[in-house]
Formats: C-alpha cells, sequence, structure tokens
C-alpha cells in the first residue's frame, strides 16, 4: 500500500515523457480551449503525488472506504477445470461499488478538491465510472455529472439509477451509437465549455496527457499488490498475468508495476484481452490493437478503429465496457514494443467463461472481467497444466443479468 | 509556415482590404457535393472574403450541435464525404468561384482526416487545390511539428482561446500564420445569443503577440453581433448560421451579404 505510486528509483521501464508520449503514441490533441487546463492539471497532479498529506489521505480512503487492499484469491476449481496448474484471481469486484474503477476516481476527485474544483463531470459506458465518480462525489461534497451513451443508459438501467440516488446528473448522449466513445465526445465538449470550474474525471487510461498516465499511476495499485501478495503467499512463480482492455484501466494498473519493478527475464507473460465482439473477421468488434490502426481520437495518438477518411468507427461488443473504438496510448506502445500480448476474446467465449467462474468458485463477474477469464483456456493449451496465472477480475456480474439473461445462459 | 518576413501572404492581404473581413464557413458535402459548392459561390457572390470550407467528421470535438449534425448528413451520403472529396470541392470553387476574383480558402479539418491520408499527401493535395490554409482545431502549436514540415505554401491557422495564458498566445501567435483565430468563448462553435465578455481585451492581447490578422470566431449568428466583433477585430468567422442556411444557395447568398454589410460598417 505504500508504493501506490511511487516509482522505484531505478526505472527500467519509464513512460511517458515529459509531454506525454509513450513512443509515438499519447500526446495532447485537443481544442486550445482546455490546453492550458491540461496543462494546471498536470502541474497539480505532479506537485500532489510528491505531497505525502495527499498519498496519506489517497491510502487512507483506499484501504478504509474501499477496502483495499483486494484479495488475490487462489481459484482452485477453476484451475482444474480450465487445466492449470494454479489460477489467482485479484478480485477488483469485492472494492467498494464493484470494480476497481474507484481506485482511480478517489485518486482523481481528491485532485479535483485540492485543485478547488467543486464540480466534477465524468463519462461511462457500463456505468462502472459513472457510479464510481458519483460515489466519490457524494463522499467529497462534490457536484457530480456523468454523460452516458443512450444504449448503455438502456443496457445498464441499474448503474443509472444508482447514480441519480447518490445525486449525481445522468446526462443521456444520443449521438452516434450513442455508447462510451460518443460520451467521451460529449463529455470533452462539455468539459471545453465549463473548464473553468469543473474537473473531467476520466475513467480509463486514455484521453489527453496527463490522464494516460494518471489514471495507470491512480488503478496501479492493482498490479502492486499483486507483487507483495505473490510475496506474501510465497507464490514462487507466476507464468503469466491477464487482464481485459476496453479504454485498458485494470490492465494498465495490473502490468505497470509488472513493467517497472520486475526485470525483464523475470516478467510473466502480460496478456490483454481485447473484446472481439461477433468476431475479429466482422466488423462488430471493439479489438482496436488487433485490428485498428494508429489515429488520433479524443485527444491523444493510438491504435483506433477508423474508416478510410479517418472517422472513428462504432465498436461493438456484449460488454459496454469495452466497445471503445480506441485504447489507452501505453497499451499502443506496448503492442509495438512486444511488452504485452493482446488477444481478441469473443462475446460467446465472455459468456462461457462468465458462467464458468459462477459455477466452479460462486463468484460473478463482470462480462468485461469475463474476457481475461477467458484466456484461461487457450493459456493452458499454450503453457501447460502446471502453469500458474494471475487474472485480475476488474469487476462484479451484478450490472450484467438483464445482457447475460438476454443472452440466454441457462440455469438449471 | 509562416510568411517570410516582408511578405503578405493571400490569406492575410485578404483582411486587409481598409476595412474589417468576413469569414464565412461552408461545410463541404453539405446537403451534398454539389449543393455545398452552390453554396461556396452564393458566399461568394455575398461578399465574404475568405472562405473556410469545414471537412466533415465523425468526432468533431470542437462543434456545436449544428455542425456536428451536418457533418453527419455529409458523411453519409453515398460513397461518403470525407477530406479528399472536401479538396475537391475546394478545387472545384478556386477555379471557378463565380465572381472575379474568388476569395481564398481555408480548409478547417480535424487531424485524423490529414493523418489518415498521411501529411504530406493531405498538404500536396491542399496546394493542388489552391487550398491558401489549414485550420486544425485538435493541433495545438505543440503538436504541429509534424505538420509544418510538409505543409509549406499553406497558411497554418492556430486557435487561441479566452482561457490562453499570454505565454501561449506569444507560442499561438508565432506559430500561426495567415491570420490568428481568436475562439471568442470556451466551448463548441454555435450561435449564442450574447458575445462573452472581455472580448476586446482577448484580441487586444492577441495582438501584442502579433502583427497577424486576428479574426473572431464561435458565437456569431447575426448582422449585429457581426458588426459588434467588427468593431474589435479584423475579421469575423460565421459558420453555424450559415450552415445551418447552407441548403438553400440564395438564402446563403442573401445572408452573406447582411452579414458582410454589418462588418463593413455599411
Amino acid at each position: 500500500m505504500t508504493d501506490v505510486l511511487l516509482p522505484s528509483a531505478e526505472l527500467a521501464y519509464s513512460t511517458p515523457d515529459a509531454q506525454g508520449f509513450y513512443g509515438p503514441y499519447g500526446g495532447t490533441f485537443v481544442p486550445e480551449t482546455v490546453v492550458p487546463a491540461l496543462g494546471e492539471l498536470a502541474a497539480a497532479y505532479a506537485e500532489a503525488i510528491a505531497d505525502p498529506a495527499f498519498l496519506d489521505e489517497l491510502i487512507y480512503l483506499l484501504r478504509d472506504y474501499v477496502g483495499r487492499p483486494s484479495p488475490l484469491y487462489r481459484a482452485d476449481r477453476l484451475a482444474e477445470a480450465v487445466g492449470l496448474g494454479a489460477v489467482y484471481l485479484k478480485r477488483e469486484d469485492l472494492n467498494h461499488t464493484g470494480a476497481h474503477k474507484i481506485n482511480n476516481t478517489i485518486g482523481q476527485c481528491l485532485l479535483a478538491k485540492r485543485m478547488g474544483k467543486k464540480r466534477v463531470i465524468a463519462e461511462t459506458g457500463a456505468g462502472q465510472h459513472g457510479v464510481a465518480t458519483a460515489t466519490t462525489a457524494a463522499l467529497m461534497g462534490l457536484e457530480c455529472a456523468v454523460f452516458m451513451g443512450v444504449e448503455d443508459i438502456r443496457r445498464q438501467a441499474l448503474n443509472v439509477y444508482k447514480m441519480r440516488l447518490l445525486g449525481a446528473e445522468v446526462v443521456p448522449v444520443s449521438d452516434g451509437s450513442g455508447t462510451l466513445a460518443d460520451a467521451v465526445t460529449a463529455a470533452l465538449r462539455h468539459w471545453v465549455e465549463r473548464v473553468e470550474d469543473t474537473f473531467y474525471v476520466i475513467g480509463s487510461a486514455l484521453g489527453p496527457h496527463p490522464y494516460p498516465q494518471m489514471v495507470r499511476d491512480f488503478q496501479s495499485v492493482i498490479g502492486s499488490e499483486i507483487l507483495g501478495q505473490m510475496e506474501e503467499k510465497e507464490i514462487g512463480r507466476v507464468d503469466a498475468v491477464v487482464a481485459c482492455v476496453g479504454g485498458g484501466s485494470n490492465a494498465i494498473g495490473t502490468f505497470y508495476p509488472f513493467l517497472r519493478d520486475v526485470p525483464a527475464g523475470e516478467r510473466p507473460l502480460l496478456i490483454g484481452a481485447e473484446a472481439a465482439g461477433l468476431g475479429l473477421d466482422t466488423d462488430k468488434h471493439g479489438a482496436a490493437l488487433t485490428k485498428g490502426s494508429p489515429g488520433v481520437l479524443h485527444g491523444f495518438y493510438s491504435y483506433l478503429l477508423q474508416d478510410d477518411a479517418g472517422n472513428p468507427l462504432e465498436a461493438y461488443s456484449i460488454s459496454a465496457g469495452l466497445d471503445y473504438p480506441g485504447v489507452g496510448p501505453e497499451h499502443s506502445y506496448l503492442k509495438d514494443e512486444g511488452l504485452v500480448r493482446y488477444e481478441g476474446v469473443t462475446d460467446a467465449e465472455a459468456l462461457e467463461a462468465f458462467a464458468l467462474l459462477t459455477r466452479t468458485e460462486g463468484i460473478i463477474p463482470a462480462i468485461e472481467s469475463s474476457h481475461a477469464l477467458a484466456l484461461l483456456p487457450r493459456l493452458a493449451g499454450e503453457l501447460g497444466s502446471d502453469a500458474v496465472v494471475v487474472v485480475t477480475v476488474s469487476g462484479r456480474g451484478d450490472k450484467d443479468m438483464d445482457i447475460v439473461r438476454e443472452a440466454g445462459l441457462g440455469v438449471g | 509556415m509562416s510568411a517570410d518576413a516582408g511578405t503578405t501572404s493571400r490569406l492575410t492581404a485578404a483582411f486587409r482590404k481598409g476595412r474589417p473581413a468576413l469569414v464565412a464557413y461552408v461545410l463541404a458535402g453539405y446537403p451534398d457535393r454539389a449543393a455545398s459548392l452552390e453554396a461556396l459561390r452564393a458566399a461568394a457572390r455575398g461578399g465574404a472574403d475568405v472562405i473556410e470550407l469545414g471537412v466533415p467528421y465523425g468526432d468533431p470535438l470542437a462543434d456545436g450541435p449544428v455542425i456536428a449534425a451536418a457533418a453527419k448528413v455529409a458523411r453519409e451520403q453515398e460513397g461518403g464525404f470525407g477530406l479528399v472529396h472536401a479538396l475537391q470541392v475546394a478545387e472545384a470553387f478556386v477555379q471557378d468561384p463565380g465572381v472575379p476574383e474568388g476569395p481564398p480558402v481555408v480548409a478547417m479539418t480535424y487531424l485524423n482526416p490529414l493523418m489518415r491520408l498521411g501529411l504530406s499527401d493531405a498538404a500536396a493535395r491542399m496546394r493542388a487545390a489552391g487550398v491558401a490554409g489549414a485550420i486544425v482545431p485538435d493541433m495545438p502549436p505543440e503538436a504541429a511539428g509534424p505538420w509544418l514540415r510538409v505543409s509549406g505554401g499553406i497558411d497554418t491557422v492556430f486557435l487561441a482561446a479566452p482561457t490562453s495564458t499570454d505565454e501561449r498566445l506569444e507560442v499561438i501567435a508565432g506559430a500561426s500564420a495567415g491570420f490568428v483565430y481568436c475562439v471568442s468563448a470556451t466551448g463548441v462553435t454555435g450561435e449564442r445569443e450574447s458575445l462573452a465578455l472581455g472580448l476586446s481585451d482577448l484580441v487586444g492581447r492577441i495582438r501584442t503577440h502579433t502583427s497577424l490578422p486576428v479574426a473572431v470566431g464561435f458565437g456569431v449568428g447575426t448582422a449585429e453581433q457581426a458588426a459588434q466583433v467588427a468593431a474589435v477585430a479584423d475579421g469575423v468567422i460565421v459558420g453555424s448560421a450559415i450552415v445551418r442556411r447552407q441548403e438553400d444557395p440564395a438564402e446563403v447568398e442573401r445572408f452573406v451579404r447582411t452579414l458582410a454589410v454589418a462588418v463593413s460598417g455599411g
């Protein structure tokens, strides 16, 4: 818990550069109106994480409010079912509000308060980031508005109701496909208008600099805890660490401490599961890294699903949290550098993994997290039946009951 | 690249007629290709000094609902409509503007369509089309290096905002060529009931950093507002209010004429 944000002294892996670039990716590609605000934010963030008082409050809230550290649970029945030596689940689903998102909202809202902002806005896809922001805003007495696509509002009615209960305004976004990408655009546009009194709490490790770095740092508590827990539990060897990637915040939070603190030769395979939707050979997926090409969207340069004219394409996934046409810039860098491997997981494979974890361990995962779990049988084939794999279960599945029921996942 | 000292680019010259200039924004491809070309000629006949030709884009971060909705219509026409098509419309207009001396054309495009085509290819196509300048609203000067290295012959216009510090205004003014685009208010493009307070101060602050003309846009929708802005700036940019009329070229011409009269103090 003490090394939440502070990088180790000897940096084998050091990103981003001063302009917010990860290799060629990242940067700041936004209208001038918000450029000064991003500069202020970067300066305020750098100052905050060097301030022990800020870190103390963050660590206190992560522990006593969020419930950290989250367990690293050895899922034996799951391991047996998929044919692996051991599977450890990093239980972000057990956090307050049911997902990893709150690690970041606590950090950003503390920063908003420190900067004297009284109002926060957020975008949300599955609603988990919206709920986490609304929750944190309630905790800290901040006004809150959450932008959400109309299609996601339909898919995630329960989370919409929760946000309203928590006192947040949910702003429906009907542009485009009415999903996460449209919500990000709407929130950015609103921020351009209200930049002087409003703090934009971005929910994934994307957007213009310093957001990708800031979100990664706040989420890196996940990977730092895994490393500490591996030591405590005397787990000598881990062969692979797996997380799902939409924008990529739980994945980068999981992977970053392994990249930063573990020498390359001792590092486990790091694998991100992207949404392959109805299949990578269809146009219904959200696999920006596997199927996209580099471009600028939402203020940063990264792999992107785009048409020949450079317009972003609509992404698709059964999971509202993964249907985003872009991906956080550090993932693009990690892909090109070969430091992390990215694989597509279809809706059907994710549903199967969802059912498997539910039945073998009595843990109902989010449909997003199920994409990471779906890699386990593949890894058993690749790494053998002795292999040890850590999976970040980024959230719990309560919000997905309607989707799973609609998909016809049987009860019986 | 910046105009050489001592020479005045065609774009800058359009603001140096001894009176404030009118910059008319027309969205290429809306409601379709032919109609947008007619709208350009109508704007020229109506007295626009400069044409800002918008390129339809799917994620128009800096644009308000009118331009965003029109861009969607344009993109969804058969065969699609993007930067390449917009530059074809620009070329057709430059070659036959419908008035004796056509106003210079500035392309307004988001960065990704340029990148998708390749910055160098995009610049070459702009030059070939006879486009005088480029406005890329999501490319702040710090991020403009790769574009500026390949866009010789095209004046790149950067945006200054009410939130820009003096330090940033220096960078923006220094990087701009042709003119400096002063964003009148925080927020996206679109008509507003009243213009932001402090506009004249902002224009004054920009002028301390450059001798380039300063044109004001975002939120100017009526002849009265255009006249108010003309009193403090070298140019007035009107966008959404023209795009709303773009389906009817005669209406565009009539409206642009009232704006031109208001801007030139008539």
